[in-house]
């Protein structure tokens, strides 16, 4: 027979009520970090953001004039990137899950992705810089935009393939299999029936792969050149916004500046979580009628 | 039926080529992988090995222009700082976690869910800008204020351990949370209703029985966690210091400048000879080993799980 104890039951109700609040003191503290962060940089960079911020081209080191270079390289960049890293991800992703039966080499392909996954940027860096900007510089024109996006392809990739096979797995199998009754090949039951279905996921990953590039700083600080002119072309050095921000808080001490950069980061940033969410919406609702 | 026939064969030839080219698509991640071991080994390696590993791991000193390359200090800063960033962040992470998955009301969740996903998309320069300018500014009062007669001199500049371990724990909270969240989700209902039909509280289940049943993937996230932290780079070299230093013994290390492995890449590669860029490869070289340690456990992990 237990002994029924009031008290036992206030302090146990006590504990719970001290446990939830600390827990929801966690949530609110990550949340109140993030704030912070957000608003002090808006707050710092909205004031020497401009037109004249935003289209011109740096002088001094970027202590002066603008920032349009570094949004022009930005922009390359991204551009470069996703064209070649989302048909190869996207395609990885694909092969892994519709064609290839499981066995060894499925999962060392699936071991190599992940481990891809988890090198640190400054690594892709390292490796971009002895690959592409020195043993390939004769085609890559050495430090340049190119150089950057290959580099920037080897990091996104896991990314991409990652987020594209849990689209594709999440595409019932009944319908692939319907498609397949009725004598299709399995190239056209992918075109026409699983890559419908998958592509709110596989578009969401990629616009999240691009936040992650314009993010990234270490992978570039190695192989873009960190020219403050403006590129002409693909193979010319450039900076991005990132590595712009970054030199011109290290290097010229000038962090007013830096914030203003810092501050069209987030913008971006911001942009690009609303639209993946906006666009996934979209399309489910487009394609799933 | 010639038609048919026709069509078939045409069908069969692309299916079989979009299964090469998809085939060779999957084999980029593998060639990625292969080519950066290839290349980061091949520079640094032999260098090395040259150098003498002991001396090169263990020795405290890191001079370029001399050629004395000792890397100690850099790796007692990586995991110093990595350690103590896991013990601030994993707790906050793993307590968001457990709140978001089974206390939060629908309404904190819509907003604390895309806030978690922001932190994790702002770039790191910026959150290393942040803690630059605020708080290193918090530090360094702290330093040269209540602090300043028992801290040596350079340790008042507010670039410390104690920031780089703030900016860390900020930046790997998304990490811990998203994952150890999952983990948590996926405890069997039946687990924490038994519990609670038992009579239990609702804490008494979360803490005795649902972490408990999620403590494989909790640990899965905290070490992911602990790779992103041995890892970052940018966000680190701002608030660090960068001084190739041992911190000294005692609680002053807390305001101590040091160096990370992955600092010293970032910072010295842009200038470098051809003898001291082979040494920063061997750099690179120790922080792929510590990654490679870290994945590896999380595979175990996952195999005992499943």
């Amino acid at each position: 027979m237990v002994e029924f104890k009031p008290n036992h039951l206030v302090r146990v109700k006590r504990e719970q009520m001290f446990a939830f609040t600390m827990l929801s003191l966690a949530a609110a503290l990550t949340v109140l970090i993030l704030l912070a962060i957000v608003f002090y940089v808006m707050a710092q960079g909205l004031s020497v953001i401009s037109m004249e911020f935003l289209l011109e081209e740096p002088r001094k080191m970027g202590t002066e004039g603008g920032i349009f270079p570094a949004i022009v390289g930005t922009v390359y960049l991204v551009g470069l990137i996703i064209l070649i890293a989302a048909p190869i991800g996207v395609g990885t992703s694909i092969y892994l899950n519709e064609y290839m039966p499981d066995g060894r080499f499925k999962s060392v392909l699936r071991f190599a992705t992940e481990l891809l996954a988890a090198i640190p940027s400054i690594i892709h860096g390292m490796f971009g810089f002895l690959f592409f900007v020195i043993a390939l510089g004769d085609y890559t024109g050495g430090w340049s935009i190119l150089s950057g996006a290959l580099t920037g392809v080897v990091m996104i990739l896991p990314i991409i393939i990652r987020a594209s096979e849990e689209a594709l797995r999440s595409v019932p199998s009944n319908l692939k299999e319907g498609s397949l009754a009725l004598g299709t090949t399995r190239w056209y039951t992918i075109k026409k029936v699983v890559l419908p279905l998958a592509l709110p996921g596989i578009t969401t990953s990629v616009i999240l792969a691009i936040g992650r590039v314009i993010g990234e700083t270490a992978a570039f600080l190695l192989t873009i050149g960190g020219s403050l002119l403006m590129a002409a072309s693909v193979f010319d050095g450039a900076r991005t916004l990132a590595l712009h921000l970054y030199l011109v808080a290290m290097e010229t001490g000038n962090v007013q500046m830096a914030f203003g950069t810092g501050a069209v980061l987030i913008v971006l940033i911001l942009i690009i979580n609303f639209a993946a969410a906006a666009l996934f919406k979209l399309l489910v609702k487009r394609f799933s009628a | 039926m010639k038609f048919q026939k026709e069509r078939n064969n045409k069908n069969n030839i692309e299916e079989a080529i979009v299964k090469v080219i998809l085939f060779i698509m999957a084999l980029s991640s593998i060639i990625s992988l292969g080519l950066i071991t290839f290349f980061v080994f091949n520079e640094g390696l032999p260098f090395m090995i040259g150098y003498g590993i002991t001396d090169f791991i263990f020795g405290t000193t890191w001079n370029p222009t001399e050629q004395v390359y000792g890397i100690f200090p850099m790796i007692v800063g990586s995991v110093i700082v990595t350690i103590f960033a896991i013990l601030v962040g994993a707790p906050i992470g793993i307590a968001v976690a457990v709140y978001l998955v089974e206390i939060a009301p629908p309404r904190v969740t819509k907003i604390v869910k895309p806030a978690i996903l922001l932190l994790e998309g702002i770039p790191s320069v910026v959150i290393g800008l942040f803690g630059m300018v605020v708080i290193i500014d918090v530090i360094r009062r702290l330093a040269r204020g209540p602090l300043a007669d028992y801290l040596p001199a350079g340790y008042q500049t507010g670039y410390s351990i104690l920031a780089g371990v703030l900016i860390l724990a900020i930046m790997i909270l998304p990490t811990i949370i998203s994952i150890s969240a999952d983990s948590i989700r996926a405890v069997p209902k039946e687990y924490k209703e038994a519990s609670l039909a038992m009579g239990s509280t609702k804490w008494q289940t979360l803490f005795k029985v649902v972490v408990p049943a999620a403590k494989s993937g909790i640990l899965a996230a905290v070490i992911l966690g602990v790779g992103r932290a041995i890892g970052e780079t940018m966000a680190i070299i701002m608030v660090i210091g960068n001084s190739v230093q041992l911190p000294i013994p005692g609680w002053e290390a807390v305001f101590a400048p040091v160096r990370t492995l992955t600092g010293n890449i970032a910072l010295e590669m842009g200038y470098a000879g051809p003898e001291h860029r082979q040494a920063l490869f061997a750099t690179g070289i120790i922080l792929f080993l510590f990654i490679i340690i870290i994945n590896s456990i999380t595979l175990l992990l996952r195999r005992r799980g499943t």
